[in-house]
């Protein structure tokens, strides 16, 4: 018995052990495990490993080192102009964010008059919180219509001014990113609704309607946007009577529109052919309108069938308004290429493109996030 | 584009107006557009109040928007010296970024009144463009750069040496010119853009740079070191850069050029800034006396009032003083661009 009972109280090694979750070898699961099969599998595999991190971390100790260890954040500005001997001392082994310092009001704002300055930033301001608005699907009602038209309108009170005391300001002197902007909002804002009706032409039974939209569509898309821009900026005004001008900035508009909504139709039109047949005739057996049927049935199934390619040209638009440059309009990219057109200045070409890139990264990286959400939420559905 | 197809073409755009719209009123002025009266722009840029003008994109010492987005330049002053003439308003100018592609359509549709854009006037511009130019405000010409340490005297010792130049240009064709006619040889190295064209030569790739001597100039003193690069004493091609105006506005064309030919006489009477005060007061000189506006009526044959000249250089300075403050920081020399007293190309004719 005693043998028993001493058998009882002697620790179970084993079977204690087989009790407690134990974790899996370190080698077959976790961080190490991955890295180990997916970094380090076979010897080519390593050698490529070591190489790429070797790169990887020298490129990143150096742009640490660029950017911010010698970087100079600011010059003094004498009458004469900016001193930049400390910058130009650096002979590009540091950054000289001095000139963004500098420049920054002029790159965002153009040749906006100065004081004014608030105003175009609280177009700025308002174009974000138009997108944050827009982008929540709470608000997503016929009300956000109106949402839009007012603050549309704000925006032009403000850059144009006039009224409530603010100083008329022309187009002229408009620049930077509220260039930017105003171009691909305006743009996207109107090319898409155009879009839906061109692609929805295209499907169209009426030979006229069809006619007409094959023909638009293939005509702008024959042709690049900078020929498009050009035949807006130099052809155009020449087809136009004498002592009439469109303004520059609204022929880039138009450009920009017609343009967009043509590859923008293009795309819609994938959607409504991707839908099955059958959708259009249950529409059909419940007796529903053609634009009943397109409303509530195709359009919202098609769209949703779209949004990645949707999103891509959305993206690809945003960055093709920094083309108005060959007309003289100072968007975004060409207000920070002008910015170092100042002698005192010359040679910090990369400080600027690094902080306009950023810029332009922000707002495309943000659609892009976006776009994936919301393609995930609306086709829950079909996930199985 | 010949001014008979740019008619063509008007006529085009209206007869399509026309058609879309179907307005009877319209249609009666179909037949192209009359030629416009002889002040039609001076007499609109009065009724707009603004003046329109084209100026580069960016170029530095000619045209260029400051950190606060104001518009300074060689070129700007212009601008602004022909605002003040017509509004005693500096201010009220209307400045149009033109690119080398669009400046001569703005002109020539009425987007612009004048184009002070270091625009090489040339027989072809000045004929089947429709333009006009009356004033050389600067007198350019193509040059070329080295490095000092190459210890090359003149261009003529540059055979078979590489040279970066931009394509397209009249800088490419002047410089092919050039060399055949001078039997020398060069290998040209083309790159597009003007930041990788000036790297490339500061890298070495290239003997000499070729460009404007202004633009050489500029390119000099924005070196780290600009006693490193030298340049050479030939200038293989005339540009001279002048104002344009659209063709057939004499009366605009006239105050364009006279307020060029102010800035320079100012200059030639040491007329400054600072001092136009006391010449309006005791300076006996008839000449000046005339300039100011005290007697001759000048300025009302002008279509301006008599005193335009003295606002003028008090809004602007002379043509000296505005060289001095935009292009002689760029180690921009006066050269051909000196007043005719001192061997130069600028030469006022007589305000009488």
């Amino acid at each position: 018995m005693a043998d028993i009972a001493a058998e009882a109280s002697a620790p179970r090694p084993v079977a204690d052990a087989a009790l407690a979750p134990r974790r899996p070898p370190l080698l077959q699961v976790g961080p190490l495990a991955w890295a180990r099969a997916n970094l380090f599998s076979s010897w080519i595999s390593t050698a490529v490993t070591l190489a790429l991190s070797y790169l990887l971390i020298r490129w990143t100790v150096g742009f640490i080192d660029w950017a911010f260890v010698k970087a100079i954040w600011s010059v003094p500005v004498t009458p004469q102009g900016a001193q930049t001997q400390a910058c130009r001392a650096l002979a590009g082994s540091g950054a000289c964010w001095a000139v963004v310092t500098e420049k920054h009001r002029f790159i965002l704002f153009g040749t906006y008059p100065y004081e004014q300055h608030w105003r175009p930033a609280l177009v700025c301001l308002l174009f974000v919180g138009l997108y944050i608005v827009s982008a929540m699907r709470r608000f997503w009602r016929p009300a956000l219509a109106l949402v839009w038209l007012a603050t549309l309108t704000v925006i032009g009170i403000l850059m144009w001014g006039g009224v409530l005391g603010m100083p008329y300001v022309p187009q002229e002197r408009w620049g930077g990113l509220v260039i930017t902007l105003i171009l691909s909002t305006f743009g996207i804002a109107f090319a898409f609704p155009l879009s839906i009706l061109v692609a929805l032409g295209r499907r169209s039974k009426m030979p006229a309607i069809k006619m007409l939209c094959v023909v638009y569509v293939e005509l702008i898309r024959g042709v690049p946007l900078i020929s498009l821009l050009f035949m807006a900026s130099v052809m155009f005004p020449l087809f136009l009577p004498e002592g009439i001008n469109i303004d520059k900035l609204l022929r880039a508009q138009i450009a920009i529109i017609l343009f967009a909504a043509a590859y923008l139709a293009e795309v819609v039109r994938a959607g409504l052919q991707a839908l099955p047949r059958g959708q259009y005739e249950a529409a059909d057996a419940l007796g529903l309108s053609y634009w009943q049927k397109t409303g509530f049935i195709i359009m919202p199934q098609a769209l949703r069938l779209v949004i990645p390619p949707l999103v891509n040209t959305f993206i690809g638009f945003f960055k093709d308004t920094s083309l108005v440059l060959i007309i003289g309009i100072f968007d975004l990219l060409t207000a920070g290429k002008t910015a170092i057109v100042e002698p005192a200045w010359q040679g910090f070409g990369i400080e600027i493109y690094v902080t306009v890139g950023a810029i332009y990264f922000v707002f495309c990286f943000a659609m892009s996030r976006y776009s994936q959400n919301l393609e995930a939420e609306l086709n829950r559905h079909r996930v199985r | 584009m010949k001014p008979m197809r740019l008619a063509t073409l008007r006529a085009l755009g209206a007869a399509v107006m026309v058609g879309t719209m179907s307005l009877p009123a319209l249609a009666q002025q179909q037949p192209a557009p009359p030629a416009a009266p002889a002040s039609a722009t001076f007499d609109a840029i009065k009724a707009r109040g603004t003046l329109s003008c084209g100026v580069n994109t960016g170029l530095a010492g000619f045209a260029q928007p400051d950190s606060q987005g104001r518009w300074q330049g060689f070129d700007v002053e212009y601008c602004r010296a022909l605002a003040v003439a017509l509004f005693n308003d500096a201010s009220k100018v209307r400045y149009v970024p033109t690119t080398a592609q669009n400046r001569f359509t703005a002109l020539q549709s009425g987007e612009i009144d004048v184009l002070p854009r270091n625009t090489t006037a040339t027989l072809s511009r000045d004929t089947s463009l429709g333009l006009d130019f009356p004033a050389v405000n600067f007198y350019d010409g193509q040059g070329f750069m080295v490095k000092a340490s190459l210890g090359v005297k003149s261009a003529k010792e540059l055979d078979g040496a590489t040279v970066c130049v931009q394509p397209g240009t009249t800088t490419e064709q002047n410089l092919t010119d050039w060399a055949r006619a001078n039997n020398v040889k060069f290998t040209p190295v083309i790159i597009e853009r003007l930041e990788e064209l000036v790297s490339a030569y500061v890298a070495g790739r290239c003997d000499a740079y070729t460009t404007d001597v202004s633009g050489l100039a500029a390119t000099r003193s924005a070196q780290p070191k600009p006693e490193d690069h030298v340049i050479l004493p030939e200038v293989i091609s005339k540009e001279p850069l002048a104002l344009g105006v659209r063709h057939g506005d004499q009366r605009w064309a006239d105050l364009v050029r006279w307020t060029h030919n102010l800035l320079l006489a100012a200059e030639e009477f040491g007329i400054t800034t600072a001092n136009v005060d006391k010449a309006v007061a005791d300076d006996q000189r008839p000449e000046v006396q005339r300039i100011v506006g005290k007697t001759g009526g000048l300025g009302a044959m002008l279509g301006v009032d008599n005193l335009w000249a003295v606002r003028v250089i008090k809004a602007t300075g002379n043509y000296g003083e505005i060289f001095e403050r935009h292009l002689k920081p760029l180690g921009i020399q006066r050269g051909p661009n000196a007043q005719w007293t001192n061997g130069g190309l600028q030469y006022s004719f007589p305000f009488r």
